[in-house]
């Protein structure tokens, strides 16, 4: 399915280079909005913005039907690591199931693996692994084990390809601060509440 | 082999966990004690034992000779008694504080000065357990995972009042059988049920949020993270009401609004949906859709 970007700035999903940012047209149905404003435009099959930390409600209103073809979408990254091959669409009470559909299908056929959610805070991914992170920080910073038995612990134990320390510190202390900062804002529960190790990291500049 | 260690008991051995312990200490070369009240149990965990090792020298694993010994070195009995030549005794009964208390008590007066009692307990206090015996000392948490004969990992918990020696010998043990322990505090559920179950309880309450359905959820996290299996298909696998109980061990300890047992969970089990085990949970096994699709 062919799209069009719109794009300003780098795009977190698609870093320069990437292959999806080449298989643009010139025209399409679709319109894929990098760090470029929103325009509401209903001859569009889908009008796509790319989110990072904000509702999709940040850049149109929810209740709007003229925006019912407005769809939210991130592809996860954890941190500075390399973009993973999933992409969270993010729908609103307007957006239509067929605007929907035409995204899902369109990030399919370049080949991501899409799920569908909600405007909420941390979508599905940064909702359910950062408080993991956090308890996970909290523990050593408690002594409950060493950073290295956490680790072999859950790649062991669970078959992870990596372990909750190892992974939030090569995506960086500093984005975990970020993350858990938003959605200690957005739930007000003390589980997204950054810990002191990426308070500090934060301080210290560290990305 | 252990200079310490020559002769291990099995607590339990009659269950799968038990069974699993047995089967590492035995393939390891060590004399195992498989000790359970009850004796159907032990007769199928002997079955299980003798299907497992078989598979081992069909794959080429070991040979017929060496399963012939090992099972040779796996020895029954219902009677407690049986354990008084046990240098380590691995209590892998249910995960009750009481019913691990009284066990301890009772191997108290069998065992001989110098046994080391291990508990495989995956949410309960290792001190507050050794609290049931006389010799606190020389209680060692030892949680294996499931399926044990399978899985490299245990977690070792020194409770408040274990001795270095003990806890050491201990380790030692593990390491000769192959094992991959790793050292945590006698905190509840270790780091394993800590950081897990919390995890999946956020999972359900995203479902209950309407943030997505349970596919979407699983599909996120094993696409972007890189797991073998998500949250919900996990918590089907394990049993959602055995979900419920590792939340209620953890809640009244911890006092974590994550470990809390969330809602839909409760309405799952009430109505009888308790996942793999009763065909449906988040998935319905018999028509492999999704719950509430």
């Amino acid at each position: 399915m062919s799209y069009v970007i719109k794009q300003q700035g780098e795009s977190r999903s698609f870093p320069p280079g990437d292959a999806f940012l080449a298989g643009a047209a010139a025209r399409a149905d679709i319109v894929v909005h990098l760090g470029t404003p929103v325009a509401a435009d209903s001859s569009k099959k889908a009008v796509l913005v790319e989110l990072d930390s904000e509702y999709l409600a940040d850049h149109v209103a929810d209740d709007d039907a003229a925006h019912a073809n407005v769809v939210g979408f991130a592809r996860f990254r954890n941190g500075t690591d390399a973009p993973s091959p999933l992409v969270e669409l993010v729908r609103m009470r307007v957006t239509s199931a067929a605007a929907v559909a035409s995204a899902k299908a369109m990030f399919e056929s370049a080949g991501f693996t899409v799920v569908v959610c909600d405007d909420q805070a941390g979508r599905i991914l940064d909702r359910l692994i950062r408080p993991k992170y956090n308890a996970a920080l909290r523990f050593l910073d408690e002594g409950l084990a060493t950073a290295a038995d956490m680790d072999t612990t859950c790649k062991l134990g669970l078959g992870y390809p990596d372990g909750p320390i190892e992974r939030v510190i090569r995506g960086g202390l500093g984005h975990h601060c970020d993350v858990t900062e938003t959605l200690f804002r957005s739930y007000g529960t003390p589980a997204y509440a950054p810990p002191r190790m990426a308070l500090a990291a934060k301080r210290r500049g560290e990305i | 082999m252990s200079a310490a260690i020559k002769t291990v008991g099995v607590c339990g051995a009659g269950g799968t966990m038990g069974a699993g312990i047995a089967i590492v200490a035995a393939r390891a070369g060590f004399d195992v004690i498989c000790y359970d009240t009850a004796d159907a149990a032990l007769v199928k965990a002997v079955d299980q034992s003798r299907a497992f090792f078989g598979k081992s020298v069909e794959r080429g694993k070991m040979s017929a000779a060496e399963r012939d010994a090992v099972m040779a070195r796996l020895k029954h009995s219902t009677d407690i008694g049986a354990l008084a030549a046990c240098d380590l005794v691995i209590e892998a009964v249910f995960e009750e504080l009481s019913v691990k208390r009284k066990l301890l008590g009772a191997l108290d007066a069998v065992c001989p000065e110098h046994t080391i009692f291990g508990s495989n307990t995956s949410t309960l206090s290792i001190t507050e357990i050794a609290a049931g015996c006389k010799r606190p000392d020389r209680v060692v948490g030892m949680h294996f995972c499931l399926p044990a004969q399978l899985m490299k990992l245990v977690e070792m918990s020194p409770g408040l009042l274990t001795s270095d020696t003990v806890f050491k010998a201990a380790w030692d043990w593990t390491v000769q059988c192959g094992q991959k322990p790793v050292k945590t505090q006698d905190k509840p559920g270790f780091i394993l049920n800590a950081l897990l179950v919390p995890f999946n309880n956020d999972a359900i309450r995203a479902i209950e949020a309407g943030v997505a359905d349970a596919a979407s959820i699983d599909t996120a996290i094993k696409t972007g993270l890189g797991y073998k299996m998500g949250p919900l298909e996990l918590i089907d696998l394990i049993g959602l009401d055995t979900q419920i109980r590792l939340s209620e061990a953890f809640y009244p300890v911890t006092l974590d609004p994550r470990a809390a047992c969330p809602p839909l969970l409760r309405r799952m089990v009430a109505a009888g949906l308790l996942g793999r085990k009763s065909g449906r949970g988040f998935y319905d096994y018999a028509g492999n859709t999704m719950f509430g699709a």
